[in-house]
């Protein structure tokens, strides 16, 4: 028979550690996914009961009258974030085709880092800036400066997501395409583009999403409004910053709709990024939501 | 010999790379000239309140839109402490979630998928309605269960002196450290991934268990790209703007007590810019803003270097 080989003296002392550290490293993943659940389960539960038609399609009333809606404020949201993704979207596809297709240019280097810090900054200082360029120089809030901030949120999310879904395409594509004596745009246009469309697709719904879903840089851009606004140079309303107002009022009414409106933007997010996630599947899973 | 002519058409060819390539490199320039931009604007929207405070304005403790006399230091103050509150609770779980998807499910891909992504939903979450729950659910929660014991048991110590009221410091470095989870444990899950199987398998052959391999074997090698989503994670508390809004009670004080009302960077001017009525209110509200942007630029670019150089010894991206 063979020798058992002797455990070493501390062996038990450190699968206790191990098993004790297994349990924490268990524990940290429940407390991370909790409050999401938390969240959805509040504002499920304190936003259902407010929805029907008329909270959809009514302006709201004064404070104290029942009834009443928050349509403006959908509709502000679609018309600033519309707006901020024709200005973004070319942009940001722009830049991204440069930083994958030339990435050896220091231009791309310089260009590429500064989107990735962009990406990051607060979106309040966004709103600072815009209201120092655009609100001071009309001289009003407005529609088209909230969606000039949104913009300038959404450019670097374009830019990055289409920098990686370009980068996924195989050079050999591109060297064939060449080969045959097509021409470098047609090339990236023809080829690398069709090829990381996915990619793009994704980018876009992420980054309008992201736009969607800005408070900060609305503030003293949009401003916000009771009604529908007459034109893009007028304040606007939008599904966050009425959030925001009537979140922090005094009356029961106004935080009841806050509660509404927060069940539809999450709802909105939530089929944003399911439909990016079930689209696209894993292959972008590296492309993450932002906030 | 003469040079043949190039097939119909070459001439146009060029000339698409031409414009295709000055048409996407404009597009590169203007995310350049937009980040000089911001910081032009904010420096010259901020230029009153520079001339008339100078440095004084980061060391001025009153903050009075009557007298028109600004000081800093009270939003400086808040943006620290919340911040480093918020690493403090978000820093191990980030790590502890980071740790369960690469080490412990290993090739359980789609198990890893799913709860990868859930985590990452959390960043999709608008900060708004984080700010919504924190005021209605997070806050009540808090200042009941935790607050309120800590205040009864250790309220000789400073940190926790004060009458807990839900609505302070603490919140908002809870609420913060809910939305930087998914930055940090995100990246860090890239990080983990990118440590070469040597440093596991080196281990595992020298019969250590999984936490001796995590903890000597993965961590070490992998702390600088760590430490790089670590300070991703910060700057995004340092910048966060609704969610403090809603919780940290909106007052200028410095406090010890972390059961204290105050303000962030952020949240001070979110709460004051509509509000403000004077020239100068609103060029030191919008050095407010240029304080915060020197902040974040020099916590993003610090972060990007670390987790460059990560991925330039792992040669993969991170």
């Amino acid at each position: 028979m063979m020798e058992e080989t002797p455990l070493p003296a501390n062996y038990r002392r450190r699968q206790l550690v191990n098993k004790a550290m297994t349990v924490l490293i268990y524990a940290a993943v429940v407390i991370a996914i909790a409050p999401l659940l938390f969240i959805l389960a509040e504002v499920a539960y304190r936003g259902a009961p407010v929805l029907n038609i008329a909270f959809f399609t009514h302006l709201p009333t004064p404070v104290g009258v029942p009834g009443g809606g928050i349509a403006p404020a959908i509709v502000g949201s679609f018309i600033m974030v519309a707006l901020a993704s024709a200005i973004a979207i070319p942009i940001g596809i722009g830049a991204g085709i440069y930083f994958s297709e030339w990435p050896e240019a220091r231009l791309s280097t310089v260009s590429s880092f500064t989107n990735d810090v962009l990406a990051e900054f607060p979106s309040i200082v966004v709103g600072i800036f815009v209201y120092v360029v655009v609100v001071l120089a009309t001289g009003t809030f407005s529609a088209l400066a909230g969606g000039i901030a949104l913009a300038i949120i959404m450019i670097p999310i374009v830019a990055r997501t289409t920098e990686e879904s370009l980068k996924l395409v195989p050079k050999s594509l591109r060297e064939a395409s060449m080969a045959l004596g097509v021409s470098r745009w047609k090339t990236i246009i023809r080829i690398v583009i069709t090829t990381g469309r996915a990619g793009l697709f994704t980018g876009i719904l992420l980054s309008i999403a992201r736009a969607a879903g800005e408070t900060a840089p609305l503030l003293f851009t949009a401003l916000g409004n009771t009604y529908y606004s007459k034109g893009l140079l007028q304040p606007m309303a939008a599904l966050p910053l009425l959030i925001y107002q009537y979140g922090v009022s005094p009356f029961a009414d106004w935080q009841a709709k806050a509660w509404g409106a927060a069940l539809l933007l999450v709802l909105t997010m939530l089929a944003l990024n399911l439909a990016v996630k079930l689209t696209v599947g894993r292959r972008f899973s590296h492309i993450r939501p932002e906030n | 010999m003469a040079l043949k002519k190039g097939p119909s058409g070459t001439g146009f060819k060029l000339k698409g790379d031409a414009l295709l390539k000055g048409a996407v490199a404009g597009a590169a320039i203007f995310v350049v000239v937009l980040m000089a931009a911001l910081a032009y604007e904010l420096f010259v929207g901020s230029g009153v309140s520079i001339e008339q405070f100078g440095l004084g304005f980061f060391s001025g403790t009153v903050w009075d839109p009557v007298h028109n006399v600004y000081g800093a230091l009270p939003y400086i103050y808040g943006t620290v402490l919340t911040s480093a509150l918020s690493l403090l609770f978000a820093l191990p779980i980030s790590i502890g979630v980071a740790v369960f998807l690469v080490e412990k499910l290993k090739t359980r891909h789609t198990e890893a998928y799913l709860i990868g992504t859930t985590v990452e939903l959390l960043a999709a979450v608008p900060s708004v309605i984080y700010g919504l729950w924190g005021l209605f659910f997070l806050s009540p929660l808090l200042k009941t269960y935790v607050e309120k014991p800590l205040h009864m048991y250790l309220g000789s110590v400073p940190i926790f002196a004060g009458t807990p009221f839900g609505l302070d410091f603490f919140t908002a470095g809870v609420i913060l450290a809910i939305m930087i989870i998914p930055t940090i444990s995100a990246v860090s899950r890239n990080v983990l991934n990118a440590v070469p199987n040597s440093q596991r398998e080196a281990m595992y052959s020298l019969g250590a268990t999984d936490w001796e391999v995590i903890w000597k074997g993965i961590l070490p090698f992998a702390r600088s790209g760590l430490f790089g989503a670590t300070i991703l994670g910060l700057g995004r508390a340092v910048g966060e703007t609704m969610a403090v809004t809603f919780v940290i009670g909106n007052a200028t004080r410095i406090s010890p007590s972390l059961f204290s009302a105050g303000y962030t960077l952020a949240s001070a001017i979110a709460n004051q810019f509509s509000e403000s009525s004077s020239p100068v209110s609103t060029a030191a509200l919008v050095e407010l803003g240029l304080i915060l942007f020197f902040v974040a630029l020099a916590i993003n670019v610090f972060a990007r270097t670390l987790l460059w150089r990560m991925s330039r010894m792992t040669k993969g991206r991170i």
